[in-house]
């Protein structure tokens, strides 16, 4: 039998605000530990949670940019567990009146559009991180009560690589909307996985598994991939899956189980008796909406209608906000009628050295000026194309400008046609055999008499006006 | 006389015209305290340091003029012991002081250094859910000074207190003041700020004044009233001069009995005296009816879901992790069970058993969720009376003082002590209760009057009618 995979993919998102969700400590990563609490975060007796405007700000704008539908009502629930990474024992979540629901990210994935459902965007606060050491465990609780946002996709996703592009997409998205770092090393982002497996055509859902500890969207997949195989063959051989949550071990490339379903937590979720009903007025979401950034998919339309260039080439300038805004600009400060070169450069050499350097676009240490000053130089033909990369290299390593390194490497093309005319005679004297079949119609040797001219010039000829003066000087003789 | 002895406003009209100093006063409760608080134990840490530091005499500033103000054990101050008399929070030195005592240093008042008794985290109605063992009724000692504020409410009718900071969620504040026979007050809910009061069941707490007289309550709630950031559920609406509502008439004013309080359980003695009080308000003038609130069966039931529900949630981080008491352990499990099992006494366990069993899959709907359904009949039951009503006048408590030991064994018992009281709580309106009477065996009685959410100057203005016109709160007890 052939089986089909669902998944449901659970995101979690560190938003980047100033002050954690319900106190006024800061959000910065990587202090000492235990340097940015306050009695609030730390749970202390009779302390009380304060909500965060920004936090749900931020969880407003993340919302409409998925679509969903932002309740009216909506409140925090305490969600009860205990785990010494949290300070009161029970976490400030959302439970049955989140902040929205309803929601969609179209996917590119394998280069088809695919809608995934959003089921619902809530926030809540994080807890705080254990450190273990050999005799004893510490806890840090710099990160306890850092605002969340929890987004669940439907089960809207059919394979491990979906699963792959849906986080990248979305990651995407919540870049542009400059909410949160999105880092799954440094933990901002954080992805829990439902997979299960059912005959193919059928419509219900077979026995799900809850995937915890990836920690990349590389680890995503091949975790989701480890289990495509795992259950397929388990089904295969007649067996019953249980269902459980199990934990991803990156290093070994398996997954164990954690824990099965009737060892559940009950996580006995009630009304945080704190923090009361709020609502979002109708003028809060339409002012937040009208705020919104220009979000990728917007961007990349705009990009191919603006600047003709096609879907692909409009993908990779999109890929990041700022890239994209690094790309506008660049193509902005280019004459009108030459723009299609700057695209190229962007998407050709300028993209290649950020690549080889493990960069982004908009990473890269040059002066947007001085690469239009580079270009120029090509466009107007006063270098080859080929100096010009390497003219970038250096512009990239030095940070000097164009106009410098070119002269310094005296790279001016020679396109003085009296200069070259004594180095294409030449040529054309010591090539007798190429030159007659050139004659008798074979073109290609003309490429090689244009060749041998450039080896001559150092790579300084220009090969259009060489090939030009080879075509005259032979039709002459 | 002694100033000890004398209420807050009579000794701030003796600071102001330097008759007295508030070394004076000190020397005199600490001298009250040194003779009877060894029978009364309002203050469980009497033989703690604290004394001394407080003793650096302290000037007159501030409309409280360096007044000291008894605290319950469960209110944060910074740098006295908070332990809400719990082993579990032992040696709790908060970094941090609640809002309501904030307000009062800024308002010149000083922090008594000894905290007052309480029932564990609040959970009882006799004081003798302690860790540090039972306060004594000090109009008999063989009796409970009420709970959960009992150790306020002892000090300040001991006069081993010229006021005193409660704190009520079913009546905590309102019954022990009924006991000892002096004014307790619990606010609207929201009224008074939470923060920095170590929480018991939040949608119910509420921080309010023990007192000597109604006047001294009045000003007291001023002092720890308003709208506080760090509170969420505190409301930003206006403190009125609540000083402003005293002396004033109650002619034509409409007050109602619920006849849903006047029925089998309620002490003879208590009802004689309520009903008597009742006639006084009439005698003034008052216009006395009969009101009904059809759903004051269900208070105690809901009230025991919901308060338990939360409580149950809200001592979880009392888990040997962070601050208190940690038993010592092989594991993380282990430290968690040997810390909560020998940390609370029994009926904080009895309390996060049922609110834990009211919020699990399965039994939320039936339970918690029809508690809150309920509770909200309940308020409205209050909504539709003060359409008629200007306040409602009830008994505060079934019954007088009881002895101590007599209700410990049967929690159904004690539950039902605060069944006059817990309503109020539930509506989330303000409650005051002031003596009333005496029965045969020399304990008093109280009379609560409630009015309709911040509208604490109607009780004023009714609690300070019946004191102008009665003897009772002149009383004091022979010790």
């Amino acid at each position: 039998m052939k089986y089909q995979t669902v998944i449901g993919l659970e995101v979690h998102l560190q938003l980047n605000t100033r002050t954690k969700a319900f106190c006024s400590c800061p959000t910065d990563f990587g202090r000492t530990p235990n340097s940015c609490v306050c009695p609030v975060c730390l749970g202390m007796p009779g302390t009380l949670p304060v909500y965060n405007k920004e936090a749900l700000g931020y969880a407003i704008k993340v919302a409409l940019a998925f679509s969903c539908k932002i309740q009216e009502r909506t409140k925090f629930d305490r969600k009860n567990y205990f785990y010494p990474d949290l300070p009161k024992n029970y976490q400030i979540s959302q439970y049955d009146l989140p902040l929205s629901r309803n929601g969609h990210l179209d996917i590119s994935s394998g280069g088809n559009e695919k809608r995934i459902g959003i089921t619902r965007i809530h926030l809540e606060e994080d807890a705080g991180k254990l450190i273990h050491g050999d005799k004893e465990s510490m806890v840090d609780f710099n990160r306890a009560g850092v605002p969340l946002l929890e987004i669940v996709s439907e089960p809207d996703l059919n394979s491990p690589q979906e699963a792959f592009d849906y986080l990248t997409n979305l990651k995407n998205v919540i870049e542009y909307l400059d909410v949160s770092d999105c880092d799954m090393e440094k933990g901002s982002l954080r992805c829990d996985a439902n997979i299960s497996l059912r005959p193919e055509g059928s419509s219900g859902l077979g026995v799900k598994t809850e995937l915890k500890n990836m920690n990349s969207f590389k680890g995503v997949k091949d975790a989701l991939s480890y289990e495509v195989a795992r259950q397929t063959g388990l089904l295969e051989a007649g067996e019953k899956l249980a269902q459980e949550t199990r934990l991803w071990d990156a290093e070994k490339g398996v997954t164990s189980s954690m824990r099965t379903k009737e060892e559940a937590n009950d996580y006995r979720y009630f009304p945080d008796p704190d923090l009361s009903v709020f609502v979002i007025g109708r003028e809060t979401v339409s002012l937040a909406a009208s705020r919104l950034p220009e979000l990728p998919k917007e961007k990349a339309g705009r990009f191919m209608r603006d600047y003709g260039i096609s879907a692909y080439e409009a993908g990779i300038l999109t890929a990041s906000r700022k890239g994209a805004d690094f790309s506008e600009e660049c193509i902005k400060l280019y004459p009108e009628k030459d723009k299609k070169s700057m695209v190229n450069w962007l998407i050709g050499p300028l993209l290649s050295e950020a690549n080889a350097r493990k960069r982004s676009l908009h990473e890269l240490k040059i002066d947007k000026d001085e690469l239009v000053n580079l270009l120029a130089f090509v466009d107007n033909q006063s270098i080859s194309h080929l100096s010009a990369k390497s003219v970038l290299t250096q512009m990239i390593d030095s940070g000097r400008p164009a106009s410098e390194i070119i002269k310094e490497n005296n790279m001016l093309q020679i396109s003085d046609a009296g200069e070259l005319e004594s180095m294409v005679c030449q040529i054309i004297a010591e090539n007798e055999k190429t030159v007659n079949s050139f004659k008798s119609g074979k073109t290609n040797a003309l490429m090689f008499l244009v060749g041998q001219v450039m080896k001559k010039s150092s790579g300084k000829a220009n090969p259009k006006i060489v090939g030009d003066l080879i075509r005259r000087k032979i039709g002459d003789a | 006389m002694e100033a000890n002895r004398l209420t807050a406003h009579e000794l701030l009209g003796a600071l102001k015209e330097k008759r007295l100093s508030p070394k004076d006063i000190d020397e005199a409760i600490y001298a009250r305290i040194g003779k009877i608080d060894s029978k009364v134990r309002a203050y469980p840490r009497t033989g703690n340091s604290g004394k001394e530091a407080d003793e650096k005499a302290v000037g007159c500033a501030g409309p409280l003029c360096g007044l000291p103000v008894t605290v319950k054990d469960n209110i944060c101050t910074t740098g006295l012991a908070t332990e809400c008399c719990s082993r579990i929070l032992s040696g709790f030195y908060p970094p941090y002081d609640a809002t309501v005592i904030a307000k009062l240093k800024s308002a010149g008042a000083r922090i008594f250094p000894w905290k007052a008794n309480m029932d564990e985290f609040a959970f009882g109605s006799s004081t003798e859910n302690s860790c540090f063992g039972p306060t004594c009724n000090p109009w008999n000692t063989a009796f409970v000074p009420g709970g959960s504020s009992g150790g306020s409410a002892a000090a300040v009718a001991g006069d081993e207190a010229i006021w005193a900071l409660g704190s009520d969620t079913g009546g905590s504040i309102r019954q022990p003041a009924s006991f000892c026979g002096v004014v307790g007050l619990k606010p609207t809910y929201g009224r008074v700020s939470r923060f920095g009061l170590v929480a018991f069941a939040s949608s119910l707490d509420q921080i309010g004044p023990i007192t000597k007289d109604v006047e001294d309550s009045a000003i007291l709630t001023g002092a720890i009233s308003g709208y506080d950031p760090n509170d969420s559920t505190s409301v930003d609406y206006p403190v009125p001069d609540y000083t402003k509502s005293l002396g004033m008439d109650i002619k034509g004013l409409r007050i109602g009995m619920p006849k849903e309080y006047f029925v089998e359980g309620l002490d003879e003695q208590v009802k004689l005296s309520v009903k008597e009080a009742a006639g006084k308000l009439e005698s003034l003038g008052a216009c006395l009816k009969e009101v009904s609130l059809p759903h004051a069966q269900y208070a105690v039931p809901v009230y025991y879901i919901i308060a338990t529900a939360e409580a149950s949630s809200n001592l979880a981080r009392f888990d040997g992790v962070k601050y208190g008491y940690r038993a010592p352990s092989e594991s993380l499990m282990d430290m968690y069970k040997k810390t909560r099992s020998k940390g609370f006494g029994e009926e904080a366990k009895r309390r996060i058993i049922l609110g834990t069993f009211a919020l699990s899959h399965g039994y939320y709907d039936a339970y918690y969720l029809r508690a809150l359904k309920v509770r909200t009949l309940i308020k409205k039951d209050f909504d539709t009376a003060f359409g008629d009503f200007d306040c409602i006048i009830a008994p505060t408590s079934p019954t007088p003082a009881f002895r101590i030991g007599e209700k410990a064994s049967d929690p159904l018992k004690m539950y039902l002590s605060d069944i006059y009281t817990i309503s109020v709580n539930l509506a989330g309106i303000p409650a005051i209760s002031i003596p009333c009477g005496f029965t045969r065996e020399g304990l008093p009685v109280g009379l609560q009057v409630m009015a309709k959410p911040f509208n604490e100057e109607m009780i004023f203005r009714v609690a300070h009618a019946f004191e102008r016109n009665t003897e009772w709160h002149k009383a004091r007890p022979q010790l």
